[in-house]
């Protein structure tokens, strides 16, 4: 078990400067995402866009944002579980909490601090016969480890990046790789579009376009796939691994079965801390709600900064809290 | 007045009316309209929570740009008559269009 003061939920923008507020008043934090990597929608939705309302930045990219906070909280040596998603919370009897993930990781904490924006970012799922069925078990939406498909027979479906980039990637890695795409161009970066019509000339990959997939069969773990062209013919083909990508849509997923007061997918706080309806319980930047709310970042983190005065009662109950400016003692570390 | 059809993710149609010369997005008339759809982007064809399916007047509409087509390329439900709401503007265009609301409920 993973032992930290406070878990945040949520390794988003406002989660990441959280880390700095919460380390400043000497309390440690550990960071909990469904992503794969930290950023929130700066890195899932808009890495390139940039950001012209950061204080000291007249324009920022938002995925350069990320990186400076990851810099800035670096010395506070957060601790992070990415790529799974909280769905449990257990209040202990002393007060504290156990925080558990899909995947069985848990994190004794004093304090939760949910910063989880729009919520779960959730793979977009096709309408496929007996999908869910699969899932885990030849059916993945995200490529973890691509070490897990080397030598396996890989049926990817999409026509974004993703789709495209993975397809190159496990040309090398996979037997057999079949892309399946509903068009017959693709409309990603051009170079790598380029790379798939080549691997497929070279007869590397197969290409199947003007396609969708529409069911998939196994014995307790995938083995075939069915393709049911434009022209209604159908085609099946052996496979171990089925990957859609088309994307990932946000959901509020599990926090809203927590006892918070919720409304309209959003936590109602109290302004003067941002505490929720449960003690020991935070929610801060999109996900909350309270009179005037604006969803920016800028909000979060002020957000972020008054949460931590209040938590650190809970981390210190010992320990009296008087403010200094961070110029005085400059950035502590562990 | 520009006149369209909106027809929800139950399959119920509701006109609606815009007044000329009003520089609206369909995805902006939509929330007005207290539809229930994300649009996380608030427009720039970065999210496709604003997906629409164009059941009539798919011909009419100003051709879809890059970056909308590209975002359409994503979506695993996205067909030929698909739009993002947020790249079509309520003009005289929309007239006697049918839109069905093909974004996935917010929950
Ligand atoms: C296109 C676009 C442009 C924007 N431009 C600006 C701008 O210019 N200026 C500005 O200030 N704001 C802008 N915003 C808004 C800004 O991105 C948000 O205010 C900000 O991302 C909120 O940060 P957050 O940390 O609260 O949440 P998010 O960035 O949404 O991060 C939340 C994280 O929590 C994770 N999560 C949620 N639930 C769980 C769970 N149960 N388990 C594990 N992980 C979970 C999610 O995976 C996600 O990574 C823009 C937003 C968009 C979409
Ligand atoms: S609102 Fe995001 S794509 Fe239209």
């Amino acid at each position: 078990m993973i032992t930290t003061d406070i878990c945040i939920i949520g390794a988003g923008p406002v989660g990441l400067f959280a880390v700095f507020e919460a380390g400043l008043l000497k309390m440690r934090c550990h960071l909990i995402d469904a992503l794969p990597q930290v950023g929130g929608q700066l890195s899932e939705i808009y890495p390139q866009k940039p950001i012209y309302d950061i204080p000291g930045y007249p324009s920022i990219n938002a995925q350069d944002l990320v990186d400076n906070l990851m810099e800035q909280i670096a010395s506070f040596n957060p601790g992070f579980t990415l790529g799974e998603r909280v769905e449990g919370l257990d209040r202990q009897t002393d007060g504290s909490y156990i925080v558990t993930t899909n995947e069985g990781t848990t994190v004794h904490c004093q304090v939760v601090v949910i910063a989880g924006g729009l919520g779960c970012f959730e793979p977009r799922k096709p309408e496929i016969v007996n999908l869910e069925r699969f899932e885990g078990k030849g059916v993945a939406y995200m490529v973890k480890n691509p070490e897990q498909l080397r030598d396996r027979r890989v049926v990817l479906a999409g026509g974004g990046d993703s789709a495209l980039d993975w397809t190159v990637f496990l040309a090398d890695v996979a037997n057999e790789v079949t892309l399946v795409h509903r068009s017959d161009t693709f409309r990603g970066a051009p170079d790598s579009a380029e790379k798939v019509f080549n691997l497929a000339r070279q007869g590397r990959i197969n290409l199947v376009l003007q396609s969708t997939i529409t069911s998939i069969n196994g014995n307790g773990h995938l083995q075939e796939v069915s393709i049911t062209a434009k022209d209604k013919t159908v085609m099946t083909l052996a496979a171990d691994h089925l990957i859609p990508l088309f994307g990932l849509t946000p959901k509020l997923g599990p926090i809203a079965d927590w006892g918070l007061t919720i409304d309209k997918s959003a936590i109602h706080v109290d302004t003067t801390d941002y505490s929720t309806n449960v003690e020991r319980i935070y929610a801060i930047g999109d996900i909350n709600t309270y009179p005037g709310k604006l969803k920016l970042i800028l909000c979060g983190f002020h957000e972020a900064a008054l949460m931590c005065q209040s938590a650190f009662r809970y981390v210190h109950p010992d320990q009296k809290l008087s403010f200094k400016y961070t110029t005085v003692n400059g950035v502590p570390t562990f | 007045m520009i006149q369209f059809t909106i027809e929800d993710r139950n399959g119920e149609r509701q006109p609606i009316e815009i007044p000329e010369g009003i520089n609206l997005s369909l995805m902006e008339v939509l929330k007005a309209s207290e539809y229930n759809i994300l649009a996380t982007c608030g427009g720039m064809a970065l999210c496709a929570t604003c997906h629409v399916q164009v059941l009539n007047g798919l011909e009419t509409l100003p051709e879809p740009q890059d970056t909308e087509l590209d975002m359409l390329d994503t979506l695993p439900d996205a067909d030929s008559d698909s739009r993002l709401a947020c790249q079509i503007r309520v003009d005289d265009t929309l007239e006697g269009a049918i839109f069905r609301i093909k974004s996935e409920e917010p929950v």
